[in-house]
């Protein structure tokens, strides 16, 4: 029985050694002296990460991902907020039908998406680039937002709310003051779990590029194309640290059950 | 009044989706069917005799189907490991797959190219130990894309099936051992049953993921082109926007497939229902 376990726990390891090893090479290769990507490195020096500063496009392209990802993130709060709030308070007539329309976009292929956006949002809606890259990221951070505001509001005793109303507050003066401090921890893990959903994301970016706009990683997919050089690495042991930083944080808010629960 | 109020409440959510998503989704379906201003199937007709698209979508399955045997036989047991372990050390080993998933997939495809390259860790330690004399071609095969979803899925595998195995009534399994079961047998008649939703869930996630992903092939596949890859090259590289929206609506057209036929499969299976 003991002799079982101990087979299952080192069939466990190998499985943890392939998902985080490469990840770890990753890291050791970004402090390469050299100009060529190798493991183990020849060396320790700074020198690539120096690099992501010198290069202007990874400075560029990093600043419209963090805005693309923040105002984002702003349009799919005050979208997603109150929709989530109305399927979870109420009962009517179409909910399950404007339930699957909201998830919806997790359901279509991303690079569908992004085609389609291409077509329409840029080419016949004539918008902007950086306003099509703003509204993919919004529609793909939307079912994040609703799917997290709303499992925090299904633990949410309305019965509390019904008391503000009945006491004379009025429903917006309610919502605000005792509906959203309740689930403050679920909006802000919901913040948190969109924002890395679109900062990562390549399927939409990849067709919302344009003279001066492209995102962080659409340039690291160019970059890697044309060259072999540590910079990569280094962005990615940067990445690597804000992602854990972000997942601890979500931890704390509302837990890892988020990620198992489907 | 109350109806007013909900309205304003989800309006503004639906008409961005609509105006975002689904006009473009649905007219890029619609454009498929009109070729110079006439209704039409010739865009489909050409797409089903070109040897060459047959034999991308081919490839495109085969890689998602082994991508997604691997993940089960390398998730599940794992998974049960996990599920069994205490609340401290599952959290840990939860941790440290969610991880991963939630990492950039530029970063996680780069990582292979690292080891699986010509002269990567992988060839360089094969030749200092003297296995091989010449350098494997891996990098740019169907082999290397294979990997590389393994890796992108494997934990999105492993935590679906945790949640689910989590909640087997550990009872059950003494219940059989008591009842003279092996533990491996109170393994297969107890948990694999009772875990089948999970695995559905996770395999359909898995599946659909492999088959429209876009990084990992696109960084791994090299000249290999798979459904999403191919989609891209028609719309960005070579400009023909009707091939573009035939092979998005293909795509659109299996990937549902695929989730409504495994959710059919999952309710036939649920040994609750």
């Amino acid at each position: 029985m003991q002799e079982k376990n101990r087979g299952l726990a080192l069939f466990t390891l190998l499985v943890f050694l392939f998902l985080l090893g490469p990840l770890l090479i990753i890291s050791f290769t970004s402090f390469e002296p050299g100009t060529v990507l190798k493991f183990p490195p020849e060396g320790f020096s700074w020198r690539w990460y120096e690099n992501i500063l010198e290069v202007e496009m990874f400075m560029t392209t990093f600043k419209t991902s963090m805005f693309v990802s923040l105002a984002g993130n702003l349009l799919a709060l005050a979208l997603g907020i109150p929709a989530a709030y109305a399927l979870s308070r109420f009962q009517f007539k179409g909910k399950a039908a404007l339930n699957a329309i909201f998830i919806s976009p997790v359901l279509i292929p991303g690079i569908v998406m992004g085609f389609a956006m291409l077509k329409y949002v840029i080419i016949v809606y004539d918008l902007p680039i950086y306003a099509g890259l703003l509204a993919g990221h919004t529609v793909l951070m939307l079912p994040f937002i609703i799917r997290v505001v709303a499992s925090s509001l299904a633990n949410f005793d309305f019965a509390v709310e019904e008391a503000a109303l009945s006491l004379g507050a009025g429903r917006l003066e309610t919502f605000f003051k005792v509906v959203l401090p309740n689930i403050r921890s679920g909006i802000i893990a919901a913040i948190l779990i969109a924002f890395l959903e679109s900062f990562n994301n390549v399927d939409i970016s990849v067709f919302m590029t344009g003279p001066g706009v492209s995102t962080l990683p659409i340039q690291m997919l160019t970059y890697v194309e044309n060259n072999f050089d540590p910079t990569i690495a280094a962005i990615s042991v940067l990445l690597m640290i804000v992602t854990a930083i972000l997942m601890f944080i979500i931890e704390r808010l509302i837990g890892l059950s988020y990620f198992t629960k489907r | 009044m109350k109806n007013k109020g909900l309205y304003l409440l989800l309006l503004p959510g639906v008409l961005f989706l609509t105006l975002f998503m689904i006009i473009p989704i649905v007219l890029t379906i619609a454009s498929t069917f009109f070729h110079e201003g006439s209704f039409t199937f010739a865009g489909y007709r050409q797409f089903l005799t070109d040897p060459y698209f047959i034999k991308i979508l081919l490839t495109t399955l085969q890689v998602s189907l082994v991508t997604t045997i691997a993940c089960i036989l390398l998730g599940f047991p794992a998974a049960y490991y996990i599920s069994k372990l205490g609340p401290r050390k599952k959290v840990i080993l939860l941790a440290l797959a969610i991880f991963p998933l939630l990492m950039s997939s530029v970063v996680r495809s780069f990582s292979w190219m690292i080891i699986l390259g010509k002269k990567g860790l992988l060839n360089s330690s094969l030749i200092s130990m003297g296995l091989i004399e010449k350098p494997l071609e891996i990098l740019y095969t169907p082999t290397a894309m294979m990997i590389g979803l393994i890796h992108l899925f494997l934990p999105l595998i492993i935590i679906t099936l945790v949640g689910v195995m989590e909640n087997i009534d550990p009872d059950l399994i003494k219940a059989a051992e008591s009842l003279g079961a092996s533990r491996f047998t109170a393994f297969r008649k107890v948990i694999v049953p009772l875990s089948v939703p999970g695995l559905i869930v996770g395999s359909i996630l898995v599946f659909v993921g492999s088959l429209t992903a876009y990084t990992t092939p696109a960084l791994l596949g090299g000249k290999q082109r798979v459904i999403s890859t191919f989609l891209y090259q028609n719309a960005i590289t070579l400009n023909d926007w009707h091939r573009a929206s035939v092979i998005a609506t293909i795509m659109i057209v299996i990937t549902l497939a695929v989730i409504f036929l495994m959710n059919k499969l999952a309710t036939k299976l649920n040994p609750k229902g």
